[in-house]
């Protein structure tokens, strides 16, 4: 085997003459497949031998160890220095900050019965700040899903989840912009954050959470950390190309004026940069919303919290009303944020007719804000939403009642799916994973590895492969492995139908590409809730639920990817007399590879980390260790060992898939 | 190629020298990117090498390899050359926005390269300015707040910096245009907002880094024009880059042409045209209507016996098309007569070989 994939190492980095490229492309796919026949050959040579499965509750040397840290950390807390004057700290001023702004919007304060201000100024506050920094079509916007979330019944989760994304982006920001700006104007800091962001942004959203509760304790100071490192790099990077990609000759220019430095930052690269910064701030928000609500499982309070409970208990319509909560929360935010970074260029374009009114009515709607929040603070009317949440209670006996007849009529259909997917592709692939001695697969994987990606993605994965098989649950980290394959395979073959079908029509491009960036907007949660309804708590459920979360991405680049191709090179071969399959496997598939490569790397992070959240329903294995770590004091260490093995194969693929993409983008 | 560096040596020595020192005089100047560059221009090894061979043996690139010359108060200098000869690099050398590897710039009797940043600042806002190619202008600022931007820098106050602006405004032809952003205006009037930009510090020296290359031909015309209707109004002195023969020689009063970071010919349009240095400028010069460009100084032969000199009389400096009717009208030769003194004749021999044929005259 050693022998057969060397040879793609030697041709492979330089090869720019298309023949060479045409020879090493034949010999990677028969190694490949040759690996593959190998591994199933020995599969049923050596099936079921050295598989390292551990049952549920059993745990190895490694757990109880992590076991024995969480206790003896738990103990020193409050004696160890490290502790005492660092972590504590933190967690202190965290929490006051959090429960600052809790108590100004969902928490009531000592001796309140209720928060500072009530829902009435909240909705004016939001309404009037949207205005301010979008336009008044947010803000009617932001004044209805306020108000929705009152009508659910879900005022005070709606601003526990609020106030936690508040704290959470305000403290990100906080050090992503100037980290951002540092980045986009030092090469060299450029080049030392990015490894980091790439691996903070890589690893699953899930994976934050074990050790920061071991430092910080369970609760909502621990999920605003989590947060905090969550949304602070999609700030940092977007603020640091920002920099970048303002013209140099612009920066030039202001150069060759004699502007110093702190005058071209503050004059020109600032002033040029300050749309996509927010858009930055928009991207910020968003994934924190996504990880408050998944902060949920290590006790963070609001709607995650609901949906996690619901969750656990099967009722989905509770579920759905809160998910839908979190939907509207999400798109009320990103339309804010969004209308706010085009803000400027619009009134720009608007021929500044209202400019001279903008001032003074400002002025009066902070006076109108202003009165709302005096009321909200004092009469109760205003402060507790009226009314029980009847809206909240129809839209989940609702969602219950669809669910029923879901289950009652369609179960034959939905059920055919999943044994077909189940009993097809899934269980013979997780066989043929978990049944295979451990070393043939850690074999399989680096020599796949070394073919597809080079030596240096071979190493990785075997470290990869040895640190798996230390943490002690190698079987389920296998059974994860299994589900995240297929599910990635199945967002390819969506990406690659939807995406190619995209990038050749623009209409259709017009007509999905919002839904797809809806989609990418929702926190992964909600897309359990529907497919639960569908499918029951299962393995499967997690699947689709991934795929679905991770389809708009591989859609995305891909239907990218094949726009890009030169449109001579399409007209050339229609001219050549190609029909339509023609062009499409014979010239823009094969020019967009590296897209698909791409796409299959983004697929495969963003499946990982919804098939571990797909732990909550049902879908076992790394997943539910995780979360039964969270919950069960004695499966701690177990837990934090599966979520180390998230992150290892988290990385793992992802050096693979990145690799391989530089590969054959080269 | 050395012969020809000796022969722009001395060609450099044209009149308009001697009407004043040098307002920039460049000394062996070059610019080496890559690892290690300094040692380059010290090795006489390596100055020997070619790009390509040089790329080959340090990894690094001479953009500009021993460029000298000298540009005179009022004077348009043209460096000409095709893309990726170095006459970017070279007029950012000038100012310092890219950093020389070895040489002198000298301007006003000191080098530039000696200057630390705060004198290199003032003389960037006092004494410099350039109007860059993609425009570089502040697509967040209204066109007069564009054109303030370097009095801003200065730290000149708003009322009086937006009168001056307003002034430069009216200047380029932008009135009315005051309080649009830069993209709500064509190509061609962003670059007036630049050009406005440079003038608006009232700078002693206006740099060019071709600046209509992106301009449609009419805007192009326009813009040239406008350049030599403004170089007579204010009569700043100009170095302009550019790609384009024909630019060169309506702007330039001298032009220097590059090729791989050298330089290969420094002269006056008539020069260049008249005597290219080698092939590679003849080439260069071959579709140049040379009536347009060449003087009678050019086409003139001595006198012989049989000629006679009693024709009418015209400068060596007037071009031969404006030349062309009274040589053909005129019976006898005409005599071409500098200070009271007999140059030499031209008869419709040579005016017909110039302005119907291509051959003859180099």
């Amino acid at each position: 085997m050693t022998v057969a994939i060397e040879k793609p190492e030697t041709t492979g980095p330089a090869a720019p003459e298309a023949p060479a490229r045409e020879v090493r492309k034949v010999n990677r796919t028969t190694v490949v497949a040759g690996i593959l026949v190998a591994w199933l050959v020995l599969f049923f040579v050596l099936r079921g031998k050295q598989t390292l499965t551990l049952a549920t509750a059993d745990l190895t040397d490694l757990h109880r160890w992590f076991n024995d840290v969480n206790d003896s950390v738990g103990a020193n807390r409050n004696s160890n220095p490290l502790f005492l004057y660092f972590f504590n700290e933190i967690r202190l001023v965290i929490d006051n900050l959090v429960t600052f702004v809790q108590h100004l919007i969902s928490q009531p304060p000592p001796g309140r019965p209720l928060p500072q201000i009530g829902w009435l100024g909240v909705v004016g506050i939001a309404g009037y700040v949207s205005w301010a920094v979008g336009n008044w079509r947010v803000a009617l916007l932001a004044v209805a899903g306020f108000t929705f979330f009152g009508l659910q019944g879900l005022w005070q989760e709606s601003m526990d989840t609020l106030a936690l994304t508040i704290s959470a982006v305000f403290v990100a920001l906080l050090f992503a912009i100037p980290l951002g700006i540092w980045a986009g104007l030092s090469d060299r800091f450029n080049g030392i954050v990015t490894p980091f962001l790439d691996f903070m942004q890589t690893m699953p959203t899930f994976v934050y959470l074990a050790p920061l509760t071991l430092i910080f304790l369970i609760g909502p100071a621990s999920a605003t950390i989590a947060t905090v490192i969550y949304a602070a790099p999609p700030a940092i990077r977007i603020t640091a190309h920002a920099i970048r990609s303002v013209p140099e000759t612009t920066a030039e220019a202001a150069d060759s004026l004699g502007a110093t430095r702190r005058q071209t930052l503050q004059k020109v690269l600032l002033p040029m940069s300050k749309r996509t910064v927010v858009m930055g701030v928009n991207q910020s928000i968003m994934a924190a919303l996504a990880m408050v609500t998944i902060a949920a499982l290590i006790d963070a309070p609001g709607l995650g919290k609901t949906v996690v409970q619901a969750l656990q208990s099967l009722d989905v319509g509770t579920a759905f009303n809160a998910g839908l909560a979190i939907v509207v929360m999400a798109i009320v935010l990103d339309r804010v944020t969004t209308a706010a970074s085009t803000r400027e260029e619009n009134a720009r374009r608007s021929k500044n007719r209202f400019l001279k009114w903008r001032n003074p009515l400002l002025g009066a709607g902070a006076v109108v804000a202003a009165v709302l929040i005096y009321l909200s603070h004092t009469y109760v009317w205003a402060a507790d939403f009226p009314g029980d949440g009847t809206v909240g209670s129809h839209i989940a006996s609702a969602a219950d009642s669809v669910t029923n007849w879901a289950q009652d009529n369609l179960s034959g259909l939905t059920n055919a799916i999943r044994d077909v997917i189940t009993n097809v592709l899934l269980n013979p692939f997780q066989s043929l994973l978990t049944d295979s001695p451990w070393w043939l697969v850690g074999l399989v994987l680096v020599a796949l590895a070394v073919v597809l990606g080079g030596w240096k993605a071979g190493v990785t994965t075997a470290v990869c492969v040895g640190l798996l098989v230390g943490t002690g649950v190698w079987s389920d980290a296998m059974t994860t492995t299994a589900s995240t394959l297929v599910a990635t395979v199945l967002v390819m073959v969506l990406g690659i139908v939807f995406g190619v079908w995209m990038g050749r029509s623009m209409l259709v491009d017009r007509l999905v590409r919002p839904t797809l960036d809806a989609a990418q907007v929702m926190p992964p949660f909600v897309y359990l809730v529907p497919f639960l309804a569908l499918f029951g708590a299962t393995r499967f459920t997690a699947i689709v639920a991934a795929v679905v979360y991770a389809a708009p991405v591989a859609i995305k680049i891909i239907a990218d990817g094949v726009r890009a191709v030169p449109e001579a090179t399409v007209e050339a071969a229609t001219s050549a007399g190609s029909n339509t399959r023609q062009i499409i496997t014979k010239v823009q598939l094969p020019m967009s590879r590296s897209a698909l490569t791409l796409a299959t790397n983004q697929g495969l992070i963003y499946v990982l980390s919804m098939v571990v959240v797909g732990g909550l329903v049902g879908a076992g294995a790394l997943g539910y260790d995780v979360v039964a770590g969270f919950s069960q004091g004695e499966l701690y260490g177990k837990g934090l060992a599966a979520g180390l093995a998230i992150v290892l194969l988290g990385v793992m693929f992802d050096r693979i898939t990145q690799a391989a993409a530089r590969r054959t983008g080269a | 190629m050395t012969p020809t560096q000796t022969e722009v040596a001395q060609r450099r020595g044209t009149p308009e020298e001697s009407d004043g020192t040098p307002v920039i005089s460049v000394r062996k100047l070059w610019k080496v990117f890559g690892p290690k560059a300094d040692r380059v221009p010290d090795s006489e090894e390596l100055c020997g090498l070619t790009r390509r061979e040089l790329m080959d043996r340090t990894g690094c690139t001479a953009a500009v390899r021993d460029v000298s010359f000298d540009v005179a108060p009022g004077e348009v200098f043209v460096v000409m050359g095709l893309s990726g000869s170095g006459k970017s690099t070279l007029v950012r050398c000038l100012t310092r926005l890219i950093e020389p590897t070895a040489g002198e710039v000298v301007f006003e009797g000191q080098d530039i390269r000696q200057a630390d940043d705060k004198r290199l600042r003032d003389l960037r806002r006092s004494k410099f300015s350039m109007v860059f190619q993609h425009f570089g202008l502040l697509p967040h600022r209204r066109v007069v707040d564009n054109v303030c931007f370097g009095l801003e820098i200065r730290g000149m106050g708003r009322a009086e910096r937006t009168k001056r602006a307003l002034e430069v405004v009216e200047l380029v032809g932008l009135s009315g245009y005051e309080n649009s952003y830069p993209d709500q205006l064509s190509g061609g009037m962003q670059q007036r907002v630049g050009l406005a930009r440079a003038l608006a510090g009232d700078p002693d020296v206006l740099f060019f880094d071709e600046p209509f290359s992106a301009l449609d031909p009419l805007i192009r015309r326009d813009m040239q024009n406008e350049v030599i209707r403004l170089h007579h109004e204010v009569g700043k002195t100009m170095v302009f880059i550019t790609h384009d023969l024909s630019e060169a020689l309506k702007l330039g009063d001298r032009i220097l042409i590059m090729r791989d970071g050298k330089m290969v010919q420094c002269g006056t349009g008539d020069e260049l045209v008249g005597a290219p240095a080698d092939d590679y400028v003849s080439e260069f010069v071959k579709d140049v209507p040379r009536g347009e460009v060449l003087t009678l100084r050019w086409i003139m032969r001595a006198p012989e016996d049989q000629d006679a000199l009693d024709g009418p009389e015209l400068g060596p400096d007037v071009i031969v098309r404006e030349a062309t009717r009274t040589v053909l009208a005129a019976h006898r030769p005409v005599k071409v007569v500098e200070n009271g003194k007999l140059l030499g004749i031209v008869g419709d021999e040579e005016i017909l070989s110039v302005v119907a044929g291509q051959e003859g005259g180099a």
